[in-house]
């Protein structure tokens, strides 16, 4: 039995649509109910939906077998599992933005709002930038605006938000896309499952 | 005197199987004192699992560190006049732990050969590593790799420095379309590119992997080091020690210590890692000794939730009596019970709360169970 740790949401939504293609359907996740835990045993798997940014911590710790997580979760917390394929799907970017009348001066600290703080600490200790992290759980494009920081680094999908709010991007720090990712003792230990599984699923990604 | 089994928890009887095994191959036992100078860490940082280290200032000033890690203190320790050098030790270590916040103290075995290296040498401690796991249960998993292997392959497509770093974490985490992209941006020819990227996807029994490998090879490097992985295949082989020895080369040491054949052990149900090691003769250079060294860690506190879970009872029987009850004839009636080896707690009242199999009551002519 494959524990397979899907995000909530409409990526985690696509993703299953994926398995569902590659043979690992399992009918009663789509059932209204308010069921956890979704079972084929037929199949050999088993679906939980989870947070998004915890798929990658059932993974770790081998609550589940496999997960779909976003790239910035995978470099936010730079989790001990492996990362076997790009699913191609959800595909955004990390950005550095600010306001659009804003002049980097070097000579100042910069002041960055973020939910990735470790992605902006790492972004910037490379051009050895000193800055100073501010730490938010959402709505981090109101931090510039109101003067709280000086730029956000968060995932840029449109660009709508932050034009609508006279933001603009400045950096790409990195692309972001969802990934299968593994356990790494269970990829030991059900190995030719995880491998057929994840051989199917690129194979349909690659056929679109 | 004899310790019943069921006062042991797992991890302690697996330390105690592990001492009685190390013994046997002729390993003495080391050991070190809680504290280190705090130099030896900051100097080797990147050998350790973590580096964050829990330091104090002694009352002499010095800057001292709550040991994080065992193998350092051996190493320094060592003497070449001292010759061959096979040691094992049980200590308490401080460190992060994966995935968690915060310090802790974590038990560790693990073992130490140091000095003239030889496949022998070296197939022992791989033998020694398998045999650990398969004290801990029957189905584990040795995978083993060699560093030479991506050092050569690293040289053969002149990537160093940071960016080595970078195509380094991309295969601890097989990620292939990484990989690729990583080659395609800095240069990196494609049939050069995905000699890393098979070497990356291989996870199979060591003699299968060798013969997938030997198409592989660029370079002197990573040649030397396939020949050294064939002959410890050979001779564990010889041994009947590869049904459970996979070939894994995602397992990737710092290459500033790590020098040879690398390994790392997982056991059904655990989540991570069990034990983890290999050779670092780069390390005692580093020292400034000329040895050669390999050894591994066993990390017990993995275990602490591993094996058969206890069945929920803190005690056998709990043995009621009251206040008006002789206490002689209370703890006469509990050693009457201990004798026929059941374990026996004495409270006073006429109810317990207490997780017991049964609760019996002093009467007049001894003592009685209670329906509960």
């Amino acid at each position: 039995m494959i524990n397979i740790a899907l995000p909530k949401g409409r990526l985690g939504e696509k993703a299953y649509a994926i398995f569902e293609k590659a043979g690992y359907e399992c009918p009663e996740i789509k059932e209204e109910n308010r069921k956890l835990i979704f079972e084929n045993a037929e199949k050999g798997v088993r679906y939980f939906w989870v947070k998004p940014s915890d798929v990658v911590i059932y993974v770790e710790r081998g609550a589940a077998d496999i997960g779909i997580a976003g790239k910035d979760i995978l470099l936010e917390y730079s989790p001990d599992i492996y990362e076997l394929a790009d699913l191609g799907m959800g595909k955004c970017r990390m950005a550095v933005a600010c306001k659009k009348d804003f002049h980097d001066d070097r000579d100042r600290t910069l002041r960055v709002a973020t939910k990735f703080p470790n992605i902006a600490k790492s972004f910037y200790a490379k051009q050895s930038r000193e800055i100073d992290i501010i730490h938010l759980n959402g709505s981090i494009e109101l931090a510039p605006i109101l003067g709280l920081s000086d730029v956000i680094v968060d995932i840029v999908e449109t660009g709508k938000t932050l034009l609508e709010n006279d933001l603009e991007p400045r950096d790409t720090i990195v692309p972001i896309s969802a990934r299968l990712v593994a356990n790494k003792a269970s990829y030991k230990f059900k190995n030719s499952e995880i491998r057929t599984m994840s051989e199917r699923i690129e194979r349909i990604i690659r056929e679109g | 005197m004899n310790i019943s089994q069921k006062v042991l928890t797992y991890d302690e009887k697996t330390v105690f199987r592990l001492r009685e095994l190390y013994r046997g191959y002729g390993y003495t036992r080391y050991k070190v004192s809680k504290f280190e100078e705090y130099d030896l860490y900051a100097h080797n940082k990147s050998f350790l699992v973590s580096d964050n280290v829990l330091t104090f200032t002694d009352t002499n000033g010095r800057l001292m560190a709550l040991k994080p890690d065992v193998t350092l203190s051996i190493a320094k320790n060592y003497r070449a006049e001292d010759g061959m050098q096979k040691v094992y030790y049980n200590e308490n270590v401080y460190r992060t732990a994966k995935g968690a916040d915060g310090f802790r103290e974590i038990m560790q075995a693990g073992l130490e050969c140091i000095g003239r290296m030889d496949t022998l040498a070296v197939c022992e401690v791989l033998m020694l590593a398998q045999k650990s796991l398969s004290l801990i249960s029957e189905t584990y998993m040795l995978d083993v790799s060699h560093m030479g292997l991506l050092e050569g392959w690293l040289e053969a497509a002149d990537v160093t420095g940071a960016e080595a770093d970078e195509v380094l974490s991309f295969v601890r985490s097989k990620n292939i379309p990484s990989i690729r992209s990583f080659c395609a941006s800095h240069g990196v020819a494609v049939p050069m590119c995905e000699v890393l990227v098979s070497l990356t996807q291989i996870y199979a029994p060591l003699g299968e992997a060798l013969e997938a490998l030997s198409g592989l090879l660029v370079g002197d490097k990573m040649k030397e080091a396939y020949g050294e992985l064939c002959e410890v295949c050979r001779m564990m082989q010889a041994e009947g020690m590869t049904s459970r020895l996979y070939f894994d080369v995602t397992m990737v040491g710092d290459v500033n210590y790590y020098n040879g054949i690398v390994f790392c052990g997982f056991v059904d149900g655990i989540a991570e890692d069990v034990l983890s090691g290999g050779r670092y003769d780069s390390l005692l250079a580093k020292m400034g000794k000329r040895a050669g060294a390999i050894g591994f860690a066993v990390y017990l506190n993995v275990l602490e939730r591993y094996g058969a879970s206890n069945d929920g009872y803190e005690v056998d029987t709990v043995l009621l009596y009251s206040e008006a009850d002789d206490p002689f004839r209370v703890a006469e009636a509990a050693r009457a019970l201990r004798a026929e080896g059941v374990d026996v707690r004495t409270e006073k009242g006429s109810d317990t709360q207490t997780r017991c199999r049964s609760v019996c009551r002093l009467t007049a002519q001894g003592w009685e169970r209670v329906e509960r």
